[in-house]
């Protein structure tokens, strides 16, 4: 039975496979739903009832003290963790705890690591190239070829991270910044309907958080984007709608002014006074 | 030959206690000049075997006291004639030159050329028609262990002249042991003659020949005797059948025990530093070989070196862990599989140093008398008593390990670097020094380990290679940084192992549990007892 | 290496011979073999550097090592899979050999019977087990030389990759499939003649064995093997699929987040190795003439790794330096003081690990940049170096 699954499953995933149509059905609003998802790693309950809704092409940041559960979040909308109870859906359509990793990925989400994670051993353009929406079974990717069209759109992306001139350079000189913007860099070229970027902005100098600001500001529209950030500055700076995470549920949703001044954060999340005074 | 057996012991019992008695009291006479004792041999050297056989029996009816010495030296083949016709008892027969003595009077004769002497000759069923004799002397001895043996030997030996004196005899006799063999043998009598009784006497025993008798009767003409002795022989087989299970799980905990000892300093160094020490084998070479050498130093008392050995043992593996660590590991730091490598060529020196500095052959370590022998709990079960201290020693190492983890600074330091070795550092704990520690400990117990081999198995230069798979195997069944994982892992694979045996074959158990395990693996990679938590989601 | 990516836009498996370490490589190999065959074939056996059919033979038996070499250092070197386990594959298509040659013996064998190889006929077997059929066509015998390692790599990678079970796991299972193999494979039951394993080799394709021009041809063939063995992995790990095994290597979820199936590739991968070292075994064995359980034994199996690591990991080439290398030491050693021969390797495997990280092809390439850093710095003193390569 799970294997004809898996059969329809890899079968559907193929009309993915041309970028441009992703098949995600946004035609009844959200494009990720989260609901009544609990986790427990142990006993302990990481994440616990949690209902969360994020609308399509939406600019979404998520806060909340440590713990509170936001990794865990992100690792359960990408198939690495799977919630013992609740369900997730993508659009309409997807039923994202039947899918594994690559699936998900295919199917258009995109995240981006706490700790930057890029191909060290590769070249910044080979990194981009790799996350290139494509055809990703094997005999394709083994005889495919570079065009002409595949090397613009790298130029393309090259560009808007900045990180032109450093194309032939391997990954791992970047400094910590230029990492993580190959890392959202990578994410665009897998053209994503969602894009799930965990603490884009640790370790950034001043200016480097600025243009990260602009280049997430800049997708929303055209991608969903969900940003999990301890930086309230960050978050104030680029957040339309923020949802507050505590002890793995929701406590509380609006805009930025909305939820700061909302007692119950302020209660749990005393420091974020202080983070944004620093 | 039934019938000489129930002649000489009647006679004996005609002549009672009182005979033993007195031959005892006699025992320094002058002999000298005895005809009558020397004829009773000059019988014996008869050219015919039936007239050597009636000899046999004259000897038991007489109340010689050295009967029994005479038939045993027979049975044995020391008891020749001499060129000049005198009785002699060869005391050693290795040799070129004998040392003898004399057949009648005991005194030491000196050596004599092997081609001066004759040997009296016997065939196999004079042999039989000797134990027995023995067996029925042997009833009246003072001696405990000699009653015990030969109340066994007359296990379904007893016949109708035999079968009255001998409930006399049960009803004289203190020891429980030898008034149960002597019930049993009469019962097997009475169940050849038709009596039910018998059979209910032979129920719980596991003796052989008890079930040959048995199953005798059960194709005898007599049905009633024939379904009693069936039913008997169904519960015994039930009882066999469950000490046999009782032997391969002893067996099973055995293996398994060793198995634990050898893979439970793997389980130290692999799970807290990551380290795959492919030298852990050797480590445990050092130990038995460590042993060994200790014997040498301390010859004639194999047990006090031994006890020496488990310190010394572990103090020259945790030494030579030392120098591994320091030598080589430390420059190897998250890099697990260069460490594998590193290691392996490691082993490699090592082996190759023994098989130079000490020999390539296996060397004989000795096992004390108090560990040598085995628990007799029944006729069907014994267990060596070696295993059954390698077991408890198993069982005490595993116990002060956890207690080192759980209730020393050592061991918390130990946890708390494995869990997070940049956080106990900035708190303060030196990790090199954990490392080093941690390092020494697991080494120290692969010495242990292998003191305990040395009881077991060879001791060369290959003993840790026949090992390190095997270790590797439990840790990674059992999950690694689990010690609890280990215990149980290494006894249930010893247990498997040995329940797969009596029907797979040594080889062919080993190779399905190795197959076993690699599958297991892709169930659950993390073992039997993972990891949980956020430290595992890594 | 990222410039042969943008231009990489030929076909995927002529790509290597537009590299210039490929094309040095090859350069060589062709050079060794026509040296060594003309110095077998032209100069007379008296004249010193005459090379002898002992000689031919045994750079043969070192060809097919480095073929073995490079396909362990496909799998560990661009997939980062520490297979401890190869030596399995090695044999497997050393036995699918042995058992063809052991076929064509045919009636001349010591108790000569007609079908039956000679184990067979003193262990009292009255036919030949199913898995012999087939074994004397030839085409068969060369086809399962490929497929049977093949298909165990096939089965063992599917399970152990689906599950996810990586990095010391992973080393541990290769290693006790290889020991169960050994175990098996000493039973005289499994009918590949125990302990003593195939051998009484006589002819391969109706060449005689034992003679010197059949011997020069395997030599010869096991060096066309090599360059072409060479080409398919460098031609893989140049393609984009070598990339994503790159990938795959370094951080593994990332490559699944991308949307890769990375089980799939490293069975791929994994599977392409181990056919590449079941033909390494098959021309192994007629070179030999023995194949027996010993070639499973664990340490065999550890020691092609450190053949791949003194050469120099992640590099092809260094694989066959590394086998070459080691092996030559073994026969040197083993020849003149055999005892000494452990120790040797044993420290090669701490020196290798601990001081030469990179192996011998790491070293090179470090003289090489220095020398160039040194002579760039020299013509432009204000560029530093990144700024002239980029």
């Amino acid at each position: 039975m799970s294997f004809l699954q898996s059969l329809s499953q890899r079968d559907r995933v193929f009309d993915f496979m041309a970028p441009q149509a992703s098949p995600v059905d946004v035609r009844h609003g959200p494009i990720l739903y989260l609901e009544d998802v609990t986790v427990s790693f142990d006993g302990f309950k990481a994440i616990n009832n949690l209902n969360l809704t994020i609308d399509d092409g939406e600019l979404r940041c998520i806060i909340g003290p440590n713990g509170a559960g936001k990794t865990t979040m992100m690792g359960i909308i990408t198939g690495k963790t799977r919630p013992n109870s609740g369900s997730v859906w993508f659009g309409s359509r997807h039923n994202l705890l039947q899918m594994n990793e690559p699936e998900i990925a295919s199917l258009g989400i995109g995240r981006k690591f706490q700790k930057p994670t890029v191909f060290e051993a590769l070249s910044v353009f080979e990194n981009l190239e790799l996350a290139m929406a494509a055809d990703k079974r094997i005999f394709p990717t083994l005889t495919a070829r570079m065009t002409g069209e595949i090397k613009d759109r790298i130029d393309e992306v090259l560009e808007t991270i900045g990180l032109a001139a450093l194309r032939h350079q391997l990954a791992g000189i970047l400094s910590h910044g230029q990492k993580q913007w190959l890392e959202i860099g990578m994410l665009l070229m897998q053209r994503p309907r969602l894009l799930l970027v965990d603490e884009p902005v640790a370790g950034m100098t001043e200016q480097e958080m600025e243009r990260t600001a602009e280049l997430l500001t800049g997708l929303a529209g055209k991608q969903s984007v969900v940003v999990v950030e301890h930086d309230m500055g960050f978050v104030r700076s680029i957040a339309r709608q923020v949802t507050v995470l505590h002890q793995g549920s929701v406590l509380a949703e609006g805009t930025m002014d909305q939820v700061a001044s909302d007692p119950k954060v302020v209660e749990v999340y005393l420091g974020a006074d202080d983070e944004e005074a620093a | 030959m039934r019938r000489f057996l129930s002649l000489g012991l009647l006679c004996l019992l005609l002549l009672g206690i009182t005979v033993t008695a007195q031959a005892q009291t006699d025992s320094t006479a002058d002999t000298t000049d005895d005809p009558a004792a020397l004829e009773l041999l000059e019988a014996l050297d008869a050219s015919s075997y039936p007239a050597k056989s009636a000899a046999i029996v004259a000897i038991l009816q007489s109340d010689d006291k050295r009967a029994r010495d005479w038939l045993q030296s027979l049975l044995d083949g020391r008891l020749q004639r001499a060129d000049d016709g005198r009785f002699v008892v060869v005391l050693d027969n290795s040799g070129r030159e004998w040392p003898v003595a004399d057949a009648l009077t005991g005194d030491p004769l000196g050596e004599m050329s092997r081609r001066d002497l004759d040997r009296i000759g016997i065939n196999n069923a004079l042999r039989n028609q000797l134990r027995s004799a023995i067996a029925v002397v042997d009833l009246y001895s003072p001696d405990v262990e000699r009653r015990r043996t030969s109340a066994t030997r007359l296990l379904g030996e007893v016949d109708d002249e035999l079968a009255e004196p001998l409930s006399e005899l049960i009803a004289e006799e203190e020891d429980a042991q030898v008034q149960r063999r002597l019930t049993q043998a009469l019962a097997i009598y009475q169940v050849e003659n038709g009596q039910l009784e018998g059979v209910e006497t032979l129920r719980g025993s596991l003796h052989p020949r008890v079930r040959v008798a048995l199953s005798r009767a059960a194709n005898g003409d007599d049905p009633i005797i024939a379904d009693a002795a069936n039913e008997a022989l169904v519960s015994i087989e039930q009882n066999l059948k469950i000490n046999r299970g009782l032997e391969t799980l002893y067996f099973g905990l055995s293996l398994g025990s060793v198995l634990v000892l050898a893979a439970i300093g793997l389980a130290i160094t692999f799970g807290v530093m990551g380290v795959i020490n492919m030298a852990h084998g050797e480590l445990m070479m050092l130990g038995a070989y460590t042993t060994w050498a200790m014997q040498q130093l301390l010859p004639g008392q194999p047990g006090l070196a031994l006890l020496l050995s488990i310190p010394a043992g572990f103090m020259v593996a945790a030494l030579a862990g030392i120098a591994i660590e320091r030598g080589v590991i430390q420059f190897l730091k998250g890099r697990p599989l260069e460490t594998l490598l590193a290691t392996f060529g490691i082993s490699l020196i090592l082996q190759q140093l023994v098989r130079t500095g000490i020999s390539p052959l296996n060397r004989t370590v000795i096992t004390p008398e108090w560990m040598s022998g085995s628990l007799v709990v029944n006729d069907a079960l014994s267990l060596t008593l070696n295993r059954m201290y390698v077991l408890g020693f198993a069982l005490v190492v595993f116990a002060s390990l956890m207690l080192i983890m759980r209730r020393t600074r050592l061991g918390l330091e130990v946890r708390a670097v494995t869990q997070n070795r940049a956080m106990a550092r900035s708190m303060g704990i030196r990790a090199t020094r954990v490392d080093i520690m941690t390092f020494a400990l697991g080494s120290g117990v692969a010495g242990l380990a292998g003191v305990a081999l040395s009881q077991l198995t060879n001791v060369g230069p290959n003993l840790g290679q026949n090992y390190i798979i095997d270790s590797f195997m439990v840790v990674v069944f059992g999950g690694v940084g689990n010690l609890w994982g280990t215990l149980v892992a290494g006894l249930s694979l010893g247990v498997i192992n040995q329940v797969l045996e009596p029907w797979a074959g040594a080889v062919l158990a080993k190779i399905i549990v190795l197959v076993f395990i690699i599958l297991f693996i892709q169930k659950r990679p993390r073992g039997l007892f993972p990891q949980k938590g956020r430290a595992a989601e890594g | 290496m990222s410039l042969t990516t943008e231009s990489s836009t030929n076909f995927w498996l002529t790509r290597p011979f537009s590299e210039r370490s490929t094309q040095i490589f090859l350069g060589v190999l062709l050079a060794a073999l026509a040296l060594v065959t003309i110095l077998h074939v032209a100069v007379p056996p008296d004249n010193p550097l005459h090379v002898g059919a002992y000689t031919v033979n045994l750079f043969g038996k070192y060809l097919s090592y480095a073929l073995l070499a490079v396909a362990v250092d496909l799998v560990w070197g661009y997939l980062g899979i520490l297979s401890l386990g190869h030596g399995a594959f090695f044999a497997i298509g050393g036995y699918a050999m042995g058992m063809y040659l052991m076929r064509q013996i045919g009636e001349r064998g010591t108790y000569g019977h007609p079908v039956l190889p000679d184990f067979m006929v003193f262990l009292n077997w009255d036919s030949l087990p199913w898995y012999w059929l087939g074994f004397d066509m030839a085409w068969f015998a060369f086809a399962m030389v490929l497929i049977a390692p093949g298909l165990l790599a096939l089965v063992f990678g599917f399970l152990a990759f689906r599950s996810r079970v990586t990095g010391v796991y992973l080393s541990i299972i290769t290693q006790a499939l290889t020991f169960a193999l050994m175990l098996a494979f000493f039973r005289n039951e499994m009918g590949f003649g125990g302990n003593n394993g195939l051998t009484d080799f006589r002819e391969l394709l109706g060449y005689n064995l034992r003679s010197n021009d059949t011997r020069l041809g395997l030599f010869l063939a096991t060096g066309v093997a090599l360059g072409l063995g060479y080409i398919l992995c460098r031609a893989i790990v140049t393609s984009k699929l070598g990339r994503v095994s790159i990938a795959t290597r370094d951080a593994e979820a990332r490559t699944r987040f991308l949307g890769y199936r990375v089980e799939r590739f490293q069975l791929f991968v994994f599977v392409v190795s181990a056919m590449l070292a079941g033909l390494a075994g098959a021309l192994y064995v007629p070179q030999v003439g023995i194949i027996n359980p010993s070639e499973f034994s664990p340490i065999f199996s550890i020691e092609i790794v450190l053949w791949v690591a003194l050469g120099g990991r992640a590099t092809l080439y260094g694989a066959v330096i590394g086998a070459i290398l080691v092996n030559y030491a073994k026969t040197v050693f083993t020849g003149v003081m055999p005892d000494a021969w452990l120790f040797a390797l044993g420290a090669m495997f701490v020196l290798v690990t601990v001081f030469l990280p990179k192996g011998v092809a790491g070293l090179f390439r470090h003289l090489k940049r220095k020398q160039r850093a040194t002579s760039t710095l020299a013509d432009k003193p204000n560029n530093t170096p990144e700024e002239v390569s980029a």
